[in-house]
């Protein structure tokens, strides 16, 4: 854990007050309707669209002085973005910053949930570039608004449907559609569907926030969040045939590494803080 | 089930001084069809979309005989209802097929689409809907994965009878459902419809210009000229006997090759 | 002894307003008992009305005056002015017309042709398809011309799977304009025997014949339409 001093030139996390009342009166809305968009007043943050403004948003209204931060991208603290991100909030918030997902009050994340299972207390704010599951079929915003309102759902099923017509079975890995307290179907972000499960019934609050379509939505502590699929083609997670080269886990999420051009390659953990955990652990249970 | 299927009262519509439909009753019994016939402008077109729920009238009722519930006023049911209602029990037919289709996805799924939309939740036995409907309305079941857009004008007028009539719809309204195609096309598809509404005890409105047509699939006429109904009747009697004027007009305008 | 078919004080003419107008008065005080198993001719010079006569009775043309009364279903129900539903039901199961020509839809075989009254009354596709298999064959109808439509056959054939149409369902009452115009000796006696077998089933038939022998072959009353020709 890393803390450093405020920059004082920044209001506390950038955003003024008036703005953050304004996001956590939409995040308020949003986690009393589970998985249902609620419009926001997104402003120009200084990353551009695509860069996860919307997280970026929902985290500043959030945010205490108290907290502690993890930011990961595709599951690394130590890729691009994280850092930088991390060090936004650093030095418009003075938090305290993290790569330790049980050390973490909040976790800012783009496509990944982290393995270690997170708990009652913390909050994990997601990146979302398209908050509309039903866009790829309707592209006018009127209509998308009405069939959320009743519930018509019916598309959503189309294309899983077409996947498993083309590909033999429902080709959707990431940003898998899913349906929030059996009311709202919802874009999960493009976190790849090895990481649903953790969103069903789970004990942190899950808030979601898109910078350039300006829609925040949420999914309270213990709410059912259901994979949509059919009876005969149930939902699946991803399953590797090896373990990780690095931890030897054989539960988490790897990614695949080209090694040479000789095609080898290796499977690690996406998670990088899951990854050297166990390494640690490992280490201290040799040594002991 | 006594009663007719539906009962339309006094339906009107004006688009500023432009009287499209003037107060026009009448009743549908379930397994008939009703056809109305008339040139531009009559009215026929504003008509149909007003007693299908596609467009709200100035003034009257379109009340409805549902399966369970008793009659309803389509026009004052709730928008959910509605729309329930447009899925299940009826069925739209446009001349334009691809109004009625979704051209970006595969025939099967817009066939299936109705089954989805109200809870069918097995892969399978959709799949199996889809063939056996893409079969009814002679579409070669091996193109079930191909896109409309690669269908002849035709097909997609059948893959669009298939997507309404999948749901076993009691109703089908029919817009000038051969315009635009080729005369043996025409034939086909109009044979393909007296088939499916004898078979299935169909009850449908079909809008047309066309007699021709009127007189194949219609039991009964409503003729329209300016908003009015100017005759109606049994479709042979008002096409071998027409009594108004402008019945007369129509039906001795018909070119015979 | 019930009537199965009764015109009271029928009047019919025809207004063409395409001609400013112009009334044409056809028929006018008709009034007629059609009887259960009866076959009346309707007689008179050509052009005098007898095929409007039934096409009123069809419910094909329209009445200016006076009722039109078909027993169906034990009832007596007034055609004109009958809803048209109610019409349909009746053709579908009382009546029946065998008109001069044969409309045809183009693309449907002769044998579903034949085959449709009696799907139309319940019957099961291949039962309704063998019995007018039967009637085709009687009818000197080869079987290899059944899959085809009969857009393409001659006057005569055309008018023989007319008749075929018209017997195949059995109606109570049948309408019979001209049946055997258009025919050779031996198909003509054909329909002569389908018009016997049908009066003594208790059909009743109304038809008009062209040919003398023919109508005094099989029909057992006339009714002259010339007499209740309207005064022009």
């Amino acid at each position: 854990m890393t803390a450093t001093t405020r920059d004082p030139q920044y209001n506390f996390a950038y955003l003024d007050e008036q703005t953050k009342r304004m996001i956590r009166r939409a995040i308020l809305k949003a986690v009393a309707i589970p998985g249902y968009q609620v419009p926001f007043a997104s402003r120009e943050m200084p990353m551009p669209y695509g860069w996860g403004t919307g997280g970026v948003q929902v985290t500043a209204a959030i945010i205490g002085p108290d907290d502690t931060l993890k930011v990961i991208d595709q599951g690394a603290d130590d890729t691009t973005n994280a850092v930088s991100i991390r060090k936004f909030f650093a030095r418009t918030a003075g938090v305290a910053t993290t790569a330790n997902t049980t050390e973490a009050t909040i976790v800012q994340t783009r496509h990944r949930i982290p393995e270690t299972p997170m708990v009652e207390g913390q909050i994990l704010v997601y990146q979302v570039p398209i908050p509309e599951p039903l866009r790829w079929l309707e592209p006018r915003e009127a209509e998308t608004r009405r069939m959320h309102a009743l519930s018509d759902y019916g598309s959503m099923h189309v294309k899983l449907y077409e996947d498993i017509s083309h590909h033999g079975r429902i080709a959707t890995t990431y940003d898998y559609p899913v349906l929030v307290n059996d009311r709202y179907v919802m874009a999960s972000s493009p976190i790849p569907k090895f990481d649903n499960p953790k969103m069903d019934n789970a004990p942190f609050l899950q808030l979601f926030g898109a910078g350039r379509e300006k829609r925040i939505y949420a999914i309270p502590p213990w709410t059912a969040v259901k994979c949509l699929d059919f009876e005969d083609h149930p939902f699946e997670v991803q399953h590797w045939d090896d373990a990780c080269a690095i931890c030897g886990a054989t539960d988490s999420f790897l990614d695949e590494i080209v090694t040479d051009d000789a095609g080898g390659r290796m499977f690690v953990c996406s998670d990088t803080d899951y990854c050297s955990g166990r390494v640690a652990a490992d280490q201290k249970e040799s040594a002991a | 089930m006594s009663g007719p299927l539906l009962d339309v009262r006094n339906v009107s519509k004006a688009y500023g001084s432009t009287v499209a439909c003037a107060g026009i009753s009448f009743r549908l019994w379930p397994g008939e069809v009703l056809g109305i016939v008339g040139e531009s402008g009559s009215g026929k077109t504003t008509l149909l979309h007003c007693v299908s729920g596609r467009l709200r009238p100035d003034a009257g009722e379109v009340i409805y005989q549902t399966r369970h519930r008793g009659t309803v006023d389509v026009l004052h049911l709730g928008e959910a209802e509605q729309r329930m209602l447009m899925r299940t029990d009826w069925g739209f037919v446009h001349q334009n097929p691809r109004e009625g289709l979704r051209m970006a996805v595969s025939a099967g799924a817009n066939v299936g689409e109705r089954l989805m939309a109200v809870g069918a939740r097995h892969y399978g036995r959709i799949r199996d809907s889809a063939l056996d409907w893409l079969d009814k309305v002679e579409i070669d079941t091996g193109r079930i994965d191909d896109l409309p857009v690669t269908f002849s004008g035709g097909m997609q007028q059948r893959l669009q009878i298939a997507r309404n009539l999948v749901s076993g719809p009691r109703l089908v309204f029919l817009d000038e459902p051969t315009g635009g195609l080729d005369v043996s096309v025409q034939a086909r598809l109009l044979d393909l419809l007296r088939g499916l509404v004898a078979r299935l005890g169909l009850s449908a409105i079909v809008v047309t210009h066309d007699l021709a047509v009127a007189r194949l699939l219609a039991h009964r006429l409503m003729v329209m000229r300016r908003g009015e109904v100017v005759e109606t009747g049994l479709t042979d009697q008002v096409l071998d006997d027409p009594q108004h004027p402008y019945t007369q007009l129509l039906v001795s305008s018909v070119l015979h090759p | 002894m019930t009537a199965m078919l009764s015109f009271r004080d029928v009047g019919k003419s025809f207004v063409l307003h395409q001609q400013g107008g112009t009334v044409i008065p056809v028929l006018s005080g008709v009034t007629f008992d059609l009887m259960r198993g009866q076959c009346m001719a309707l007689t008179g010079p050509s052009g005098t009305g007898k095929s409007t006569v039934l096409r009123l009775a069809y419910g094909n043309y329209r009445c200016q005056h006076g009722s039109i009364l078909v027993c169906h279903d034990g009832a007596m129900v007034d055609i004109a002015g009958a809803e048209p539903r109610v019409v349909l039901e009746i053709r579908r199961r009382t009546l029946g017309y065998v008109s001069q020509f044969l409309r045809v839809i183009p693309r449907v075989p002769t044998l579903d042709v034949v085959a449709e009254p009696l799907q139309a009354i319940g019957t099961p596709q291949d039962e309704a398809r063998e019995r007018a298999g039967m009637l085709l064959r009687r009818l000197n109808i080869p079987e290899r011309l059944w899959s085809l439509s009969p857009l393409t056959f001659s006057g005569g054939e055309q008018q023989r799977v007319n008749i075929a149409r018209g017997f195949v369902a059995g109606h109570p009452v049948l309408l019979l304009d001209e049946p055997t115009a258009s025919l050779d000796a031996a198909n003509r006696e054909v329909v002569l025997d389908l018009i016997r077998e049908a009066a003594a089933r208790g059909t009743s038939i109304l038809g008009i014949f062209h040919d003398a022998a023919a109508r005094e072959a099989v029909c057992t009353a006339t009714f002259d339409v010339s007499a209740v020709r309207a005064a022009a």
